[in-house]
């Protein structure tokens, strides 16, 4: 006989009818309920990592092997077979990124302070519009616009590292506009008024006041801005071509770029082909290292120039 | 130097809105005249409007005249950045530059504007002006600290220095007190009392007995209804204000019978 002071049905009542076996009934469904969502989201993680990692994986496998000395020291000069490296495309990379840096930079920057600052009406409308636009514009059709643009000038068959820059900066200025854009919303209004409060003009407020305490912001997202561009590959093949000899002159002749030349490895290796597919796997691996370290960079500029509390 | 302002058939406009209108008053110089009312009556529009601040928001248009010196702030080819420079503002959070130290704060009037000043001199300044606010004693050994690390009560006098470095001839002060616990709010009313000899102070606040404890002048705007312009109803002595004012909205106002 249950006749203890549990709250428990009676023998023979449905368990529905008694309030705690209400709860038992639906503190059941919630306990299946949590279980399977834990095994959804955790499932959905692994389904998003596993790829990740396997690349990652796979890229490092593969790219060791090549990660030696002569790889970083030497270009493609006589190369037929083994050996050979990428000095010469590790600098046509930097060269060209940083052309594109120093195009882009500015005028994103410019264009998201008249947008935050300036902007009233139409025009900030249609400029805003033109930004989103550009944000979606295939990175072939950026190469081509530049090349056509050079085309026009130079005739056709031009390859020279800056057309490069110039098509990487139609791709790069929509990312900084947006990114600084978010950012200088964020500095308070209160920030301003102090400022005009006292009898500082808008454009000296904007230049000492503004961009001071936005600044970690704005690295970041220039810093992460370069990483995505960094590995365009499209663009690069019709605007900047590649090369085997090492030429560091951006407005003179064809440059030899990390993405393209992993490219090249690999659609024309030669015989026989291991050494090239090598060669490729290692570049895709430096350009890899070169992205992490882009985003560390960025994670430092975040901490390092934030406006100190010190509290 | 402390100057007089003369207010006449003031009215400011949001777009098409009018949020204050036809206030005439003068403020006198060297003494604290306050602004009571209650929310949303036009008492912060209007203190904006003396330093032309209220033009931060596009649409803003006034008719009116606003003379301080013998010259219209709103005449014809007045820059308003100009106007800033001589009538300062105290907001109702403390608002240091977070980039800046304490130092820097207060020599920011000068050095945003690019005035050139020996260092000695700049030292000099920045010394009184903290002297001025009552924060030299608590700061001078860490001038060259961030000024986000102070409290609320010490940022808000260092933007107190901050204003006065400039010497202004008037200082706005919107509500400066609301946001600080009740011993700040006493010490940034002292400072008051001790800054009218040198300035024109204007204060808005919501705090009666403030206004009561501070100033000689106090205005007490409202508002007949939603939607309608804010209005000054009367402009007095203080103790008449609170004592014996000749506006029934006013004694109402005052008595807890509304707002």
């Amino acid at each position: 006989m249950s006749q203890n002071s549990a709250p428990q049905a009676p023998a023979g009542a449905s368990v529905a009818t008694s309030l705690a076996g209400a709860g038992l009934r639906s503190r059941r469904r919630r306990k299946a309920t949590d279980r399977l969502m834990t095994f959804l989201v955790y499932g959905a993680f692994a389904v998003t990592l596993i790829p990740l990692l396997s690349l990652v994986f796979e890229v490092v496998r593969r790219g060791m092997a090549r990660l030696d000395g002569e790889f970083f020291t030497s270009s493609m000069v006589g190369i037929v077979g083994k050996g050979g490296g990428v000095y010469h495309a590790i600098f046509g990379t930097l060269i060209i990124t940083g052309l594109t840096v120093v195009i882009s930079v500015p005028i994103g920057l410019l264009t998201a302070i008249y947008l935050v600052e300036y902007g009233t009406g139409r025009l900030k409308k249609a400029i805003t519009f033109l930004v989103d636009v550009m944000t979606g514009i295939p990175s072939i059709v950026a190469g081509l616009f530049a090349y056509a643009l050079f085309a026009i000038f130079f005739g056709p068959g031009i390859r020279l590292g800056i057309i490069g820059s110039v098509a990487l900066s139609v791709l790069m200025i929509p990312v900084v506009v947006r990114s600084a854009e978010e950012v200088l919303k964020l500095v308070p209004t209160e920030l301003r008024e102090a400022s005009y409060a006292l009898g500082v003009p808008k454009w000296r407020t904007i230049v000492k006041v503004i961009l001071p305490t936005a600044i970690a912001g704005l690295g970041t997202g220039v810093t992460l801005a370069i990483a995505r561009i960094i590995g365009e590959t499209a663009p690069l093949l019709v605007t900047v071509g590649i090369t085997n000899a090492t030429n560091l002159d951006p407005v003179n002749g064809r440059m030899a770029t990390l993405p393209v030349f992993a490219y090249y490895q690999l659609t024309q290796p030669g015989v026989p082909p291991e050494f090239a597919i090598d060669r490729a796997w290692t570049a895709a691996l430096v350009l890899i290292m070169l992205v992490m370290g882009l985003n560390l960079v960025a994670r430092l500029i975040s901490r390092f120039f934030a406006p100190k509390t010190g509290r | 130097m402390a100057k007089r302002i003369d207010v006449s058939d003031l009215t400011i406009f949001y777009g098409d809105f009018r949020a204050v209108a036809d206030v005439t008053v003068s403020i006198e110089p060297r003494s604290v005249t306050a602004l009571i009312g209650p929310s949303g009556c036009g008492k912060s529009t209007f203190l904006r409007s003396l330093n032309r601040m209220h033009e931060v928001l596009p649409g803003t248009r006034v008719e009116g005249k606003v003379v301080m010196d013998g010259e219209d702030l709103y005449g014809p080819g007045v820059d308003p950045v100009e106007v800033r420079r001589h009538i300062g503002m105290v907001f109702q959070r403390p608002n240091p530059f977070p980039t800046m130290s304490i130092y820097d704060n207060v020599a920011a009037g000068i050095r945003l504007n690019a005035r050139k000043m020996q260092k000695a001199d700049l030292d000099d300044l920045v010394e009184r002006s903290l002297l001025g606010a009552n924060l030299w004693k608590e700061v001078k050994d860490r001038l060259n600290r961030p000024a986000s690390a102070l409290s609320g009560g010490q940022q808000q006098r260092l933007c107190i220095a901050r204003a006065i470095a400039v010497e202004p001839d008037v200082l706005l002060m919107d509500e400066p007190a609301s946001a600080l616990d009740p011993i700040s709010t006493l010490a940034i009313e002292d400072l008051m009392t001790e800054l009218k000899e040198r300035f024109t102070i204007v204060i808005v606040t919501h705090n009666m007995q403030q206004a009561a404890r501070v100033s000689e002048q106090t205005g007490f705007f409202t508002i007949d209804g939603p939607g309608q312009p804010g209005r000054l109803i009367e402009f007095n002595a203080t103790e008449k204000i609170f004592s014996n004012p000749d506006e029934q909205a006013t004694e109402d106002y005052i008595s807890g019978r509304f707002g």
